[in-house]
């Protein structure tokens, strides 16, 4: 793999393949992440898209926000139709009817599409080994068909079919834990990314796209709209999430778990939960122990990255 | 029975079609619904999960379609009454478990808010064109029910109805809405509980060792058990004898298809709801159901005063088809046009069974659009004429 270590704002691509004139709300920063993720891979990709946001936001007729070839599929399969695609490409390559060069295939969708009803299909996707990228941008709601709970809502958070009120707290089940999933598949590659660390990103998504075999890369990606949030703090509230330990940036490579952004003393959970309407409603007491659990999932991350290095050591 | 008045929201009120059939599923005793977000139909269990907290409903959103499908049979299997909600490409994903529930024989009510098709099609715009994938979606031979509404308030009356549809003949019963009645506001009145009809589930009184789970005893179904009842039963997706046991060969399957269908069809009568207005020595009638029949009730009454003859009917049952209905039709006008907002369903149905005494022709439209008052106005003048 390409030794990558120096990171300068002027070393980024200059080109956008996600481009401008898009419908995304105000302050999205999912097509934000997404725009990153393909200006670092480039104009040789191939994209499927699930149903959601991104696909609906880049791609109204007779507009198009897509400069490379871009195709939408059903809700649950964008990691089998770039599964397919791979495949053909290969078969076409080997057969000689195309030439041999690297193209990335990408498969995309949100936390519904990955987490929820396509994820068998990722799964299949990641098991049978196809040198393919999948991106989940995770807005933790499927924000598309109005603000429905995810099993990647967080614990607590308000949305319109897990309302809070006087006999619900909200969402009642934990976040579900979609790149520890895709890491028990023993893929090359697993990542968790955020806008908000721009540099971080851009390096996974190179690691991503030059491994050999399928790759995972989890994107944080706040929604204003969603998250009864100001739309000027898209940015922000991705570093806070990863100071207060609520995402933490880390990847797996072949195994080996390390953390990217490390946190030495964490911020207040608070910070981070009283910037979002949908945790309005969390008392003092459930916070606590939302915190708690948050620290105790982090020391398990810990505890893997000594684990994974230890032959090393 | 009548409904239960500590969960009935009576009153008038000022709500769109999918508030309104959550709020009739809340009035036939529904209290378990699995769901899944998908446009035009979301409000439907948006509502139901803002009330049921308070009812001692349970909503559940599972993490497709497929799964809610089934969730809402383990529901109906563990003793409550329960239904899903979805539209497009969500309805095609429940076809499996459509035929589970008609072989199993688990009252399910599916509800289909249609947008327009195939695939994602138009997720925010009406269509009817999923009525024959409603009769015939899942694989094999079997009898649905399938039910219309045209209103808000037809959405609140008529959800009832497929549930105690449901009940009674223990099978899938699709409630055919579509987007446009779906956010259509209107008028809807709940009655007081006491004023709802609703059928309750029959659970056998025979004790654990001589019940068959598939057998007929007094009723025309057979009974059912839930939950805690202390019965053990086999339910199976597999051809099943009256046990309920694996049975599979031909004699099995014959008999137990012949009584799927059977239920089914030897009580159109009973289940069949459908309107007919000044059929009899009219030029033209016209048939249509949910919300296009609203247009021509209105393009019906322009002409009429214009001197034309023209029949109206309107389905409310879609299936079981209610051949008796347009048979008779057939004998008294003079020919027959069928408005329906896709490029040709209920029409072959209707050719069938008119069967060439008259002709039948179609206002079809590709759905996105409700099919305008002129178009029909015109088509009728032409057939007419």
């Amino acid at each position: 793999m390409e030794k990558l270590n120096v990171f300068a704002s002027r070393l980024l691509p200059t080109e956008d393949f996600v481009c401008s004139g898009h419908r995304a709300c105000q302050g999205c920063a999912e097509v934000l992440a997404m725009r990153m993720v393909h200006k670092e891979l480039g104009r040789n990709t191939i994209a499927a898209s699930a149903t959601g946001c991104m696909e609906i936001i880049t791609s109204p007729y007779p507009e198009t926000a897509w400069r490379i070839p871009w195709i939408h599929v059903a809700f649950e399969n964008p990691a089998s139709v770039a599964s397919g695609i791979e495949a053909g490409y290969k078969a076409l390559m080997r057969k000689g009817r195309y030439p041999r060069r690297k193209i990335n295939f990408v498969g995309y969708g949100g936390d519904g599409a990955t987490a929820d009803i396509g994820l068998q299909f990722v799964s299949g996707a990641m098991e049978r080994g196809h040198d393919m990228i999948y991106v989940c941008y995770d807005n933790e709601a499927y924000m598309n068909t109005g603000i429905q709970r995810s099993s990647a809502t967080p614990f607590g958070a308000s949305t319109t079919t897990s309302p809070a009120g006087k006999v619900s707290i909200g969402q009642q089940t934990w976040k579900k834990n979609v790149p520890e999933i895709m890491a028990a598949h023993n893929i090359p590659y697993v990542a968790t990314v955020s806008p908000s660390y721009p540099f971080d990103l851009n390096r996974k998504v190179r690691k991503a796209a030059d491994v050999e075999g399928p790759a995972y890369l989890h994107v944080y990606s706040a929604c204003p709209t969603g998250w009864r949030m100001r739309p000027e703090l898209a940015v922000q509230i991705g570093r806070l999430a990863v100071e207060t330990g609520v995402f933490p940036l880390y990847e797996v490579e072949n195994g080996k778990y390390t953390i990217t952004q490390p946190i030495s003393e964490f911020r207040t959970l608070r910070d981070y939960l009283k910037l979002q309407g949908r945790f309005r409603h969390l008392t003092d007491d459930v916070i606590d122990d939302i915190e708690a659990r948050l620290r105790a999932e982090y020391r398990l991350l810990e505890a893997k990255v000594r684990m994974t290095h230890e032959e090393e050591v | 029975m009548k409904a239960d008045p500590t969960a009935v929201a009576s009153g008038m009120h000022f709500i769109d079609g999918n508030e309104a059939c959550g709020e009739g599923a809340i009035a036939a005793g529904c209290r378990f619904v699995a769901g899944y977000p998908i446009t035009p139909s979301t409000e439907v269990v948006e509502n139901i999960a803002r009330r049921f907290p308070k009812i001692g409903g349970l909503f559940i959103q599972m993490e497709d379609e497929i799964a809610s499908s089934t969730c809402v049979q383990g529901a109906v299997w563990a003793g409550l009454k329960a239904m899903t909600v979805t539209s497009g490409p969500g309805i095609s994903l429940m076809m499996e478990h459509v035929g589970l529930a008609a072989i199993t024989e688990c009252p399910t009510v599916f509800v289909n808010v249609q947008r327009g098709g195939p695939s994602t099609g138009l997720p925010t715009l009406p269509a009817q064109q999923d009525v024959m994938q409603a009769r015939w979606g899942s694989h094999g031979d079997y009898e649905v029910i399938a039910v219309a509404p045209s209103s808000p308030q037809e959405c609140f009356d008529h959800v009832i109805t497929c549930f105690n549809l449901a009940e009674k003949y223990r099978c899938p019963v699709f409630f055919m809405m579509d987007e446009t009645v779906g956010h259509m506001l209107g008028k809807v009145k709940i009655p007081p509980a006491d004023e709802i009809e609703v059928v309750e589930r029959v659970y056998t009184k025979r004790p654990p060792g001589e019940y068959l789970p598939y057998k007929i005893y007094d009723g025309d179904q057979p009974e059912m058990v839930r939950v805690g009842m202390g019965h053990r039963i086999h339910s199976t997706g597999l051809t099943h004898d009256e046990r309920g046991y694996p049975d599979m060969n031909a004699e099995a399957q014959d008999k137990m298809v012949r009584r799927l269908c059977s239920k089914i069809n030897d009580h159109v009568d009973e289940i069949s709801i459908a309107e007919s207005d000044q059929v009899e020595g009219s030029d033209v009638t016209i048939v249509s159901y949910g919300i296009t029949s609203r247009v021509v009730a209105y393009a019906v009454d322009l002409l009429r005063e214009q001197g034309l003859k023209i029949g109206r009917v309107r389905l409310v049952t879609l299936w079981p088809f209610n051949e008796k209905l347009i048979k008779d039709v057939a004998q008294n006008t003079k020919s027959i046009i069928v408005a329906e907002m896709n490029l040709g369903q209920m029409v072959h149905e209707v050719e069938r069974v008119v069967a060439g005494k008259v002709p039948v022709h179609l206002i079809g439209h590709a759905g996105g659009a409700m099919i305008e008052l002129q178009t029909i106005m015109d088509k009728i003048k032409e057939v007419a004429s």
